[in-house]
């Protein structure tokens, strides 16, 4: 049945066209000279060109991670590129100035930039490579006194906000990755929700790389004031190219008290061929900071990148905070991923959920790293663990890395782990009341991540189910 | 409407049916017992396509078509109907989510328009009545957490919203209590048209005292060994199977 249960996987990557504009990018290779005609090209303050040379600094000082269970050849860092923008984009002064090669782009990955679509209730932030091609809703946001703009633009109009919460939550130190994004990140977007708003759309940024051997480097920040809420939403492609491109992504929560913050990922980076020529590797660092009774939950469906590194997290430093992590975590063909997440219990009745479920298909491998930190002073801290991983065929791996450290012999701590196969069983079963093998994996691979899913906003909701059935296909039949 | 003609199957090398002829008409019970090992269940399964098992001779015909020719969803679209001895669970997805699903393939199939949710309730309401079953067992996932009985009641559910021309039970009643019995029972009978035909796989006579077969052929060894009417249930009730069996074991 292996043999069966895996020829049902490969359909075409849907997202991998190349769009043809002028760009300017600078040459391959890192240095500071190279820090500095980034920070130049974007016209920034003195003290961030100096924050990025030390970060840059400290990297050099540093080795790449070799702990995570993935295998990749070394990375020649000297061989990326790590600026590349579309010539065309100037600050501009409404969406109409944007390329309207641009424009079609977005209009072909599903994400109109365009007026007509702008009552769908959801503001977007498109990145092109390096940087923030248009943000749309603003106007409407402003209303309600939200800034949601690219990195850049809060650096020239906010600078006080980017100066006091930049690197608060992840500082340029915190490992090779994060110190490597800190040096060269180009754009991004930032989010500021004053205090006692409820951000009346849900935010969303939209990550596309289009340059050869560019990395991506995007740096987000959100800030969430007293008693503020906002959803926010991330998706990401890329074309698919022979080579792997780099993406080390930084992003960054600040959560005051009481202020609610929902971050939610469809990553669907092009994940290279079934024999692992080409796809994103994607080391991303994301943490999330929950002062007094706030509450920060992150939930991921991660079905593209042929390496992914990444675990969401949370510190829990005030009293009564809240952190949740919910991830599908999909690996098909020779992809290789190692996430989770980190649960920090400082405060007092703090309080975690983290739900994971792995799929692993193909020759897949699909590991779950997670940590649950409970310190001396967080009496009465609770975590609840779920970690499910389920395996289509027979070449694919599921690997669980827990590590649990409690301090306080007050907190309550829960781990429930499961591995399951899909078996020959199921899908007779299926097939036995008229279902057809790929209906029957999308239908027993959505009862799997149904506990995932619920916690997506609606309209992602629908798109991570249709992308998990696009990413499986072929692995049955 | 079935015409299984010197059927012969194997499990991997072990041939476990051994030539098996039997014919079906509209309108018929068939009950098939037998001890255990038999082979009752494998025929169950080849008649609805399972893929552990390999068919190394003989034909099956039903309506016209060689059954062994389609795909295991293939027959199910085109009426034929398992009731599962073990019926699978398949957690998160609801009971209500995945009959639906079952039974818009086969509206397709026929080039009738899918139900959606709203519509395909009113269907659900009336047949959930057969079986005596509550709608929230609808919202539950599909056989997870089920008891026995409930189990089994819901592969009757699924017969009943699937409404098929061939429905095949494969020991439906092991593991039910009388109640539970009686339940499963008549929501066959209900289910019973003179366009349809019904299996009943079993090892105990105790359900045939519910629904009353046609015919009862014996099988053991992979062979039909005796075929009779209803009474010869009765006899096997009262005998046990030894007395057929020595002389084939000779």
């Amino acid at each position: 049945m292996s043999a069966s249960i895996e020829s049902l996987v490969n359909k075409e990557y849907a997202y991998g066209f190349v769009t043809d504009i002028e760009s300017d990018t600078i040459p391959p290779g890192l240095s500071e000279a190279t820090i500095r005609l980034i920070s130049a090209k974007k016209e920034e303050p003195e003290w961030l060109l100096d924050w990025r040379l030390k970060a840059f600094r400290r990297w050099q000082t540093m080795t790449e991670p070799r702990w995570p269970n993935v295998t990749y050849d070394p990375i020649d860092y000297q061989a990326h590129t790590y600026y590349s923008a579309p010539k065309s984009v100037k600050p501009l002064q409404s969406l109409d100035e944007v390329d309207p090669e641009l424009l079609k782009t977005y209009e072909k990955l599903g994400i109109s930039l365009t007026e007509q679509k702008r009552l769908s209730g959801v503001a977007v932030d498109a990145i092109f490579d390096s940087v923030s091609v248009g943000t749309t809703m603003k106007s409407e946001l402003a209303k309600a006194g939200v800034i949601f703009c690219s990195f850049g633009e809060a650096v020239r109009e906010h600078p006080e906000l980017v100066q006091k919460y930049l690197g608060s939550v992840v500082p340029y130190s915190d490992n090779f990755f994060a110190a490597l994004n800190s040096a060269v990140f180009s754009d991004g977007s930032f989010v500021y929700v004053p205090k006692g708003v409820t951000c009346p759309l849900d935010l969303s940024t939209y990550f596309r790389i289009n340059a050869a051997n560019t990395g991506q480097f995007e740096r987000t920040l959100i800030v969430a004031d007293e008693g503020a809420s906002v959803s926010y939403l991330e998706g990401c492609t890329a074309p698919k190219r022979d080579e792997h491109q780099l993406h080390a992504a930084v992003v960054e929560i600040v959560a005051l008290d009481r202020a609610t913050v929902k971050y939610s990922t469809v990553q669907n980076w092009y994940a290279g061929d079934s024999e692992g020529k080409g796809g994103i590797y994607n080391f991303v660092t994301k943490r999330g900071k929950a002062l007094t009774g706030a509450k920060i939950s992150w939930t991921q469906v991660e079905t593209g990148s042929a390496i992914t590194w990444k675990y969401p997290s949370v510190i829990l430093q005030g009293d009564d905070s809240v952190g949740e992590f919910y991830s599908v975590a999909v690996v098909n063909g020779a992809q290789q991923a190692d996430t989770g997440t980190k649960m920090i219990h400082i405060g007092r009745n703090t309080r975690s959920t983290i739900i994971s479920k792995g799929i692993s298909a193909g020759r897949g491998q699909n590991s779950y790293r997670g940590q649950v930190k409970v310190l001396p002073k967080a009496a009465g801290a609770r975590n609840y663990t779920q970690c499910d991983s389920m395996l289509i065929g027979n070449r694919c791996g599921a690997h669980t890395f827990p590590y649990i450290e409690v301090a306080n012999n007050s907190a309550t701590l829960e781990h429930e782990a499961s591995t399951s196969k899909i078996g020959e069983d199921q899908i007779f079963y299926c097939k036995a009341r008229g279902l057809n093998a790929e209906h029957a994996i999308s239908l027993i691979v959505a009862g799997f991540c149904k506990e995932v899913f619920k916690e997506l906003p609606m309209e992602f909701a629908l798109e991570a189910q249709q992308l998990l059935g696009i990413s499986l296909e072929g692995s049955v039949g | 409407m079935l015409t299984i003609t010197n059927l012969h199957a194997s499990a991997g090398d072990k041939e476990i049916l051994k030539g098996i002829s039997l014919t079906i008409n509209a309108g018929e019970v068939h009950a098939i017992m037998g001890p255990n090992g038999s082979g009752k269940s494998t025929l169950a399964q080849v008649i609805a396509g399972h893929p552990g098992y390999e068919v190394t001779a003989g034909t099956i015909e039903y309506l016209g078509q060689d059954l062994l020719e389609l795909e295991a969803e293939e027959r199910a679209q085109a009426g034929v109907f398992l009731a599962f001895q073990y019926p699978i669970e398949i957690p998160g997805v609801t009971n209500a989510y995945f009959l639906r699903a079952a039974y818009n393939e086969i509206r397709k199939a026929h080039g009738q328009p899918e139900l959606d949710p709203i519509e395909f309730l009113d269907v659900m309401e009336e047949k959930l009545k057969v079986v005596e079953m509550d709608a929230s067992m609808m919202q539950r996932s599909v056989n997870a957490g089920f008891s026995g009985g409930e189990k089994k009641r819901n592969e009757i559910l699924q017969m009943a919203v699937l409404a098929p021309k061939l429905a095949v039970l494969d020991e439906t009643d092991s593991g039910l209590d009388i109640d539970a019995l009686r339940i499963v029972a008549e929501g066959v009978n209900k289910l019973k048209r003179p366009d349809n035909a019904t299996i009943v796989v079993t090892h105990y006579q105790r359900l045939l005292n519910y629904i009353v077969p046609d015919h009862v052929h014996v099988l053991a060894g992979g062979r039909i060994i005796k075929s009779g009417g209803k009474e010869l249930a009765l006899e096997l009730e009262a005998k046990g199977y030894d007395w057929l069996l020595e002389p084939v074991g000779a």
